[in-house]
């Protein structure tokens, strides 16, 4: 039998990624609020058929809330990802093509954003903006573009030193177009990569702020809500109400760092041939 | 119309040694001169500073009595020794020729260059079949004048003497000037109207050659 290929894998992966995402975030438009809302009359039931998950200490369902708050965790996390990596290409070709100033002012901030550990930036920023959907979404873009930035720098310094570039120049093409047309198109993978391998840790530091009490409400279904909440029981042996949500973010994560690996292999040229 | 290097000096660091020290070469239009010198006496180095690739520490490059224009075109066009780096490895070669105009077939057909090569890659073609691309970019752009920096080095006799037929026969029809930069004694006494060592130091000693 013919062995199924890196390239292929990573297609087949993507596509299943996307299916489950596009799957996650369906149900958490298409769950009506009365579908997460509580009844005291099962409240604390361990996984049965009805509800595969459990219920937690209001007796909402934990699979319905579950899906919910990924759906919730998949929309920050796309969006944080998303901003975070195109400040970080802005960035990283603003430092590469400009003064020797703005390389080293640029340089330098990203030394300090990369000092601070995330989790208390993301916290201080997020706090800042009064929490909530918005105080996450800049805490997480606002910490994240810094390696990106600084790979993407390099990137550009190595390609704006390449003859063909210079020979671009000689036929009369403008800076602009250079950017556009010799360029970008070298960072591609680049971007895509980190974008994926971004995404991760976009959700995981959603929830666990979130969870720490420094993102979204109380009364929000997040991965990070439930958690903190089920912590209180925890110690009474309802060991669903934690494992069960915490288990399918940490496959829902891993899953997208392999993809972001797959394709970063893919895409680089030293290892593409494997 | 000559394109002129006057009193040329130039170092890569500050704390290095100069590799030019008032250098001075003048090219005419119609005219091909030929620089010829062993490794590392900076002969890439005046390849690029004629071009406009690099900035004389001292000194200027003019063409027409003015300096070369930073905008637009550059009527002095550099072909490199290494065409693998002059190309972008992302584009197919139509892009690489068409970046510099129009394609022009009788070219095309004069550098040898057959018509599938234009939907490969770079990496697709050999060197010899790369650097011909580089020639016509560079014959296309319509230049004044021609820098070669060794750039039949590296290719076998047969080629070599097809790149530069097709290079003196270009020039010729449209009077380019052409600075030809080798290794090669031989080859810079077959094509050169004008031969100048860099490994003798300083100023005037472009002497009148003789052809055969």
């Amino acid at each position: 039998m013919k062995k199924t290929n890196r390239r292929k894998k990573a297609v087949l992966l993507a596509a299943a990624m996307a299916l489950v995402f596009a799957g996650i975030y369906a149900c958490g438009i298409l769950i009506p609020e009365q579908g997460v809302a509580g009844s005291f009359l099962n409240a604390k039931l361990p996984p049965c058929i009805e509800h595969p998950f459990g219920t937690d200490a209001l007796g909402r369902d934990l699979l319905l809330r579950t899906l919910k708050g990924l759906s919730l965790s998949i929309t920050i996390g796309l969006a944080a990802s998303a901003i975070s990596a195109i400040i970080a290409l802005l960035v990283g070709i603003a430092a590469a093509t400009g003064s020797k100033g703005a390389d080293s002012l640029i340089n330098w901030l990203i030394d300090l954003v990369m000092g601070v550990p995330h989790t208390i930036l993301i916290i201080l920023i997020s706090f800042a903006l009064g929490r909530g959907l918005k105080g996450l979404l800049a805490g997480i873009a606002a910490t994240h573009w810094c390696s990106l930035a600084r790979l993407i720098r390099g990137e550009v310094l190595q390609l704006r030193s390449q003859p063909y570039v210079a020979v671009s120049r000689k036929l009369g093409k403008s800076s602009a177009w250079i950017l556009t047309h010799h360029l970008l198109p070298h960072l591609v993978p680049q971007f895509l990569v980190g974008l994926v391998l971004m995404f991760p840790h976009a959700i995981l530091h959603e929830a666990a702020i979130s969870f720490l009490g420094f993102g979204l409400a109380p009364e929000q279904p997040a991965i990070g809500i439930i958690l903190a909440e089920s912590m209180r029981y925890l110690s009474t042996g309802m060991w669903w109400m934690a494992m069960l949500p915490g288990l399918t973010l940490a496959l829902l994560v891993l899953q997208i760092d392999k993809l972001g690996e797959c394709l970063g292999m893919i895409l680089d040229p030293y290892s593409a041939q494997e | 119309m000559a394109l002129e290097a006057k009193n040329l000096y130039f170092r890569y660091d500050k704390k290095r040694p100069w590799v030019l020290e008032n250098r001075t070469v003048k090219v005419d239009p119609g005219e091909r001169l030929a620089i010829f010198a062993p490794s590392g006496y900076g002969k890439t180095t005046l390849a690029m500073l004629l071009a406009g690739f690099l900035t004389p520490a001292k000194g200027q490059v003019l063409l027409n009595g003015k300096p070369l224009p930073q905008k637009g075109v550059c009527p002095v066009q550099l072909i490199f020794q290494h065409p693998e780096k002059a190309v972008n490895p992302r584009w197919r070669l139509r892009r690489v020729l068409e970046e510099s105009g129009e394609l022009q077939e009788d070219m095309l057909e004069a550098l040898g260059i057959e018509r599938a090569w234009l939907h490969r890659f770079p990496r697709e073609l050999s060197g010899g079949e790369l650097q011909r691309f580089c020639v016509a970019r560079a014959l296309i752009s319509g230049g004044e004048y021609l820098i070669c920096d060794e750039i039949s080095t590296m290719l076998d006799v047969i080629t070599q003497a097809q790149i530069w037929n097709t290079v003196l026969r270009e020039a010729g029809k449209r009077g380019m000037g052409i600075v030809a930069i080798t290794h090669n004694r031989h080859l810079a006494q077959r094509v050169a109207t004008k031969i100048l060592d860099l490994s003798i130091p300083h100023g005037a000693n472009s002497c009148p050659h003789n052809k055969p």
